[in-house]
């Protein structure tokens, strides 16, 4: 293995950021550029929302009804099964259908744009690209960071909907829980600021996904193997990223809409 | 240097040409990891002419033509493409000049998950607001110039090496334009395929006088360029009569240690006494 210096680790480590920081904020500005590829970025929503579709409904469904199964022990200790569906209700909605659908694309998408680009780039073909007069940056990267921020958006609303769904099941079905009064107390206990505190986080953990998964794609060197590691680095970096900024959101969130 | 002896029409009338060389070098330098590339190498290509690249394996001779597309950057010195300094200007700047280069790289670089038709029109669909019906006819013109049309249908893997590098051809010279980097077309591939690929890059040359930069391990492809043209008769490569040999728009530069070592025609190739260029042409 080699080593470097402290020096020029600290240096590649700000390289990257700067890089990255450039490729998400060109992204950004290429939104108010033409040309816009508005077929691109159907083709890559279609691949992301309703190829994420079955997975997400399926981890949305069961970790609302895991909620549901964990909750309940607790809240018959102190007699109150009734508030399940308040629990689950806030769980899903809050955090856990924005993190969990944030974690679920990240894995398959993060990891396909940064395998695809990565294939690209080490094959030439961002080079082709250019050379053929063509920006990598507004033809690939845009319409993935547009699409993945969009898809997830209602990705999550579906993931929070599954888990309400699965909380319901299990309520009803192992604790005898009325289905029209889990329901209503899933209904009211949410208030504006928590639908808008769990719509807020999958745009950011969107602009996550696409921003990583294509940067690594993008640095990718060095044949397969480059491919291979910008692959697994794009899902653990996003992943990792999506968990840390979901902390600081939820913290500033409910700074701003004044939770107490 | 005379013309050879085709009649042909010029794709670019001389009046839209800007003034000057088509491609120029000044004092051009680059370093990967510590090491010295390219060291202060400056030269011309005039236009219409094709000048071969030589060089050992990693002297420079790709980063000259991606430093001629402004893909990579020197750490010095000045760079002109069709009058335009590709060394000042933006990276967004560049896009409208790389329109006007055609680019055919080693590997061929087609777009995997697109088929013939669609690498062939890609700049023709990302250039102007055209339909797929509309960029038909010029795709299977320009496939039918490198005997493909056939594959129109074909996904790149499906294709053999040189199919490939025949395609790359075609993709890049689809929107005829006035300079054509070609990096190692012929490496890799068996001498009947070679032989096919230095056809078609002498009928641009001789055809549509595109002005080229081609980078080649391979002497005798430089030499059948220098001593061959296209004759539109007949539609074949000709050998020109032994007193009118070289006497094509045909140039030949040779790289050494990050040094041009030799810049000049066939004729000043061979009486050049240097031994290094004796021994590299031997």
């Amino acid at each position: 293995m080699e080593f470097i210096s402290p020096t020029e680790f600290a240096k590649e480590k700000i390289q990257a950021v700067q890089e990255f920081s450039l490729l998400a904020g060109r992204s950004i500005s290429n939104l108010f550029r033409t040309p816009r590829y508005l077929a691109d970025t159907i083709q890559q929503a279609d691949l992301i929302g309703v190829g994420s579709l079955p997975i997400v409904a399926g981890a949305g469904f069961s970790i609302g009804a895991a909620l549901a199964l964990n909750s309940a022990n607790t809240l018959q200790r102190f007699g109150s099964l009734s508030l399940l569906g308040q629990l689950v209700s806030l769980g899903m909605v809050r955090e856990l259908g924005p993190v969990l659908t944030g974690l679920m694309v990240a894995g398959r998408n993060a990891s396909g744009m940064a395998s695809e680009l990565g294939s690209m780039m080490v094959t030439e073909q961002i080079d082709a690209m250019r050379a053929l007069g063509t920006d990598p940056l507004k033809k690939l990267v845009t319409p993935r960071l547009v699409s993945t921020v969009v898809m997830l958006f209602f990705l999550t609303i579906l993931a929070d909907l599954f888990g309400l769904l699965g909380g319901a099941a299990f309520s009803v079905l192992a604790f005898g829980i009325n289905w029209h009064q889990y329901w209503s107390k899933a209904q009211q206990v949410l208030v504006f600021q928590d639908v808008l505190m769990g719509l807020t986080k999958p745009v950011l953990f969107g602009f996550i996904i696409a921003a990583v998964g294509c940067y690594y794609g993008m640095s990718a060197r060095g044949g397969t193997q480059g491919v291979g590691r910008a692959t697994t680095q794009s899902v653990v970096v996003s992943s990792l990223l999506i968990i840390v900024v979901d902390l600081f959101a939820t913290r500033l969130l409910m700074t701003l809409f004044a939770y107490h | 240097m005379t013309a050879p002896p085709i009649a042909a029409p010029e794709s670019i009338p001389d009046a839209r040409r800007p003034p000057g060389p088509a491609l120029v070098f000044e004092n051009v330098s680059i370093a990967f990891e510590g090491r010295d590339v390219l060291d202060g190498i400056s030269f011309q290509l005039p236009h219409g002419e094709t000048k071969a690249i030589f060089g050992v394996a990693g002297s420079g001779k790709s980063t000259i033509l991606k430093l001629a597309l402004g893909l990579i950057k020197p750490d010095d010195g000045r760079i002109w493409v069709l009058g335009s300094e590709v060394t000042a200007m933006t990276e967004e700047d560049l896009f409208a000049l790389r329109r006007r280069i055609g680019m055919v790289f080693q590997e061929s670089a087609l777009f995997d998950s697109l088929t013939v038709r669609e690498n062939v029109a890609f700049r023709l669909l990302e250039e102007g607001d055209v339909t797929e019906e509309e960029v038909e006819e010029p795709v299977r013109e320009v496939l039918s110039f490198v005997e493909l049309e056939p594959t129109i249908d074909l996904f790149p893997s499906e294709l053999s090496g040189g199919m490939r590098r025949r395609v790359a051809i075609a993709r890049a010279i689809i929107a005829h334009p006035e300079v054509l980097l070609y990096d190692s077309p012929t490496g890799g591939l068996d001498p009947v395929t070679s032989t096919t690929i230095i056809e078609l890059i002498v009928k641009q040359r001789d055809v549509s006088k595109t002005s080229a930069l081609m980078v080649t391990h391979r002497l005798q492809d430089a030499f059948m360029m220098a001593t061959h043209y296209f004759d539109i008769k007949t539609g074949a490569l000709k050998e020109l009569p032994p007193g009118q040999r070289g006497e094509v728009p045909m140039s030949f530069l040779i790289l050494r240690d990050g040094k041009i070592i030799f810049d000049g025609d066939l004729r000043e190739l061979a009486n050049c006494a240097d031994p290094y260029i004796r021994e590299y042409i031997s």
